[in-house]
């Protein structure tokens, strides 16, 4: 079992799961943690000794705009201390943030000996992975074909590969589950959450994914060859995190007739309560469900009014305390609004603030972030 | 020709990374994708985004797939931990992308894919 739920403390889930196989008698397993990705306590010595400029990847701010002391920082290793880990026998590899595609990949490195350089193998391997990182997404959730169609999908497994010692993988899931496994369901997930799908950037090879051949074949199998890799970049992606203030945010609904004016109205008698209440917001978001709150300008002007329309309207403050204060401004427009029509939230209303984290993506040097990483064995005896 | 919805012609993904949004857009044949690689650009789903995506739109192409990628800059309100947004991960961006309108020849436009049918929901629901 290989898992990057280690999350930010991969030691703690480590001792967490010794002390699970212990309670349930399990005995004779190697428990392997790897440690390493977390550069938090390092990044100011990385920043102004070991010359990592730590720009926005996306925006290029340079790092003297990061808004605020960090929350946490770490790399996105790869798959080669799972590798390691696994050569030293573990049953178990409990890892610190590591690409999620890698984590499929290691396996494939340890059993069929595929060399660090070996760029086309390792290529198919994270293609594998990132087929299979989602879960369902790849045969049949979230998909926008015939989804009505699709076997049993309440009972929707996760994808199952097999990977031949030359790259070329088969595709399947567990005979009888439901959900379906096509070269159509397969390429929604082959470009989920990717940029350039020629240069699909990896901690351990650049994949192209535009390369990959997909044959269906039959009883719920795709085979999928041909995949071509070039070398792994010099750096890492490491993820920088600052706190960003408060969120509240609150949910009423409103009938025909006039639904969506009676929300507009209600959202402005709100907002003004809050400022004569000298509450101090940072930022406001009004949504219109039933109108326009997914599509935005997408969507286009409707001349028939809405049979109902629910105003969400969401808030940031600086506090925690100001953010829930706000909340309370609107709980007496329920019969104290001009607009008619408001429904309370209902059961489950009056949630607390939600503390907010911007990200800040960035590169780092691998070797900097290597000469810290470690594999970490434990025996449960 | 005939004026339609992407939703009649294409497949559709959405995913998020940060502040960067990307949808995917699936042909089902040889023509369908040549269609969109012509009519879909980059500039029109910027345009058609407005004032959702701040930045800059990057179209990609996957003709293996027979797949489009349009990836999106500052479009999820700050990113998904920082966002203000109901749909802070950007997962409704592709039935938003499908809205798009465009011109399809006479020989495509009799393709529209199928609509759901549901009524195995109703026997679930009214048992």
């Amino acid at each position: 079992m290989i898992t990057n739920a280690g999350g930010i403390n991969p030691t703690a889930a480590a001792h967490a799961a010794i002390d699970t196989a212990r309670k349930l008698g399990v005995s004779g397993i190697t428990i392997a943690t790897v440690v390493g990705d977390d550069v938090h306590t390092r990044l100011g010595a990385l920043h102004s000794e070991a010359g990592q400029p730590f720009a926005h990847l996306d925006t290029g701010e340079p790092f003297d705009a990061f808004p605020g002391p960090p929350l946490f920082a770490s790399a996105y290793l790869g798959a080669r201390p799972i590798v390691d880990a696994l050569a030293q026998g573990a049953d178990i590899v409990i890892t610190g943030r590591v690409a999620d595609a890698s984590l499929f990949l290691a396996p494939l490195v340890h059993e069929h000996g595929w060399d660090w350089d070996d760029w086309d193998r390792l290529a198919a391997g994270i293609l594998v992975g990132h087929l299979l990182e989602c879960s369902g997404q790849s045969i049949g959730g979230n998909y926008s074909g015939d989804w009505w169609a699709l076997p049993h999908p309440w009972d929707l497994p996760y994808p199952i590969a097999s990977v031949d010692a030359d790259g070329t993988a088969v595709i399947s899931k567990p005979r009888g589950s439901g959900g379906r496994v096509s070269t159509d369901t397969l390429r929604h997930q082959l470009l989920y959450e990717v940029h350039d799908p020629a240069r699909y950037l990896s901690p351990d090879v650049v994949a192209d994914f535009t390369s990959a051949r997909f044959v269906d074949l039959a009883d719920d199998r795709v085979r999928i060859s041909e995949v071509r890799g070039t070398p792994a970049t010099e750096t890492y992606k490491l993820l920088l995190s600052a706190h960003a203030g408060w969120a509240g945010e609150a949910r009423v609904a409103f009938s025909w007739p006039d639904a969506y004016e009676k929300a507009k109205a209600t959202a402005a008698i709100f907002r003004k309560r809050v400022e004569l209440a000298d509450l101090e917001v940072d930022e406001w978001l009004v949504e219109y469900w039933g109108v326009d709150a997914l599509g935005g300008p997408t969507v286009p002007r409707s001349a028939s009014e809405p049979p109902e329309c629910t105003l969400r309207i969401a808030w940031r403050c600086a506090d925690q305390r100001t953010a829930g204060l706000v909340g309370r401004e609107l709980v007496p427009l329920t019969l104290s609004a001009p607009p008619a029509g408001m429904t309370g939230a209902g059961r489950g209303a009056g949630t607390s603030a939600t503390e907010l984290l911007s990200i800040w993506p960035t590169l780092i040097e691998k070797s900097v972030v290597d000469a810290e990483v470690r594999v970490v064995l434990e025996e449960v005896d | 020709m005939a004026r339609l919805a992407l939703r009649e012609l294409c497949g559709y993904r959405a995913g998020d990374k940060g502040d960067v949004a990307n949808v995917a857009l699936f042909a089902s044949d040889d023509e369908t994708y040549a269609l969109i690689v012509r009519e879909v650009t980059a500039a029109r789903v910027k345009e058609h985004f407005g004032a959702m995506v701040r930045g800059r739109v990057d179209r990609y192409e996957a003709a293996n797939v027979r797949a489009l990628n349009f990836v999106m800059q500052g479009a999820l309100g700050g990113g998904g931990p920082r966002s203000l947004r109901a749909d802070s991960l950007g997962k409704t961006l592709g039935g938003a992308l499908v809205r798009l309108e465009i011109d399809v020849p006479e020989s495509l436009a009799g393709r529209r894919r199928p609509r759901p049918d549901v009524s195995w929901a109703d026997e679930i629901l009214d048992a």
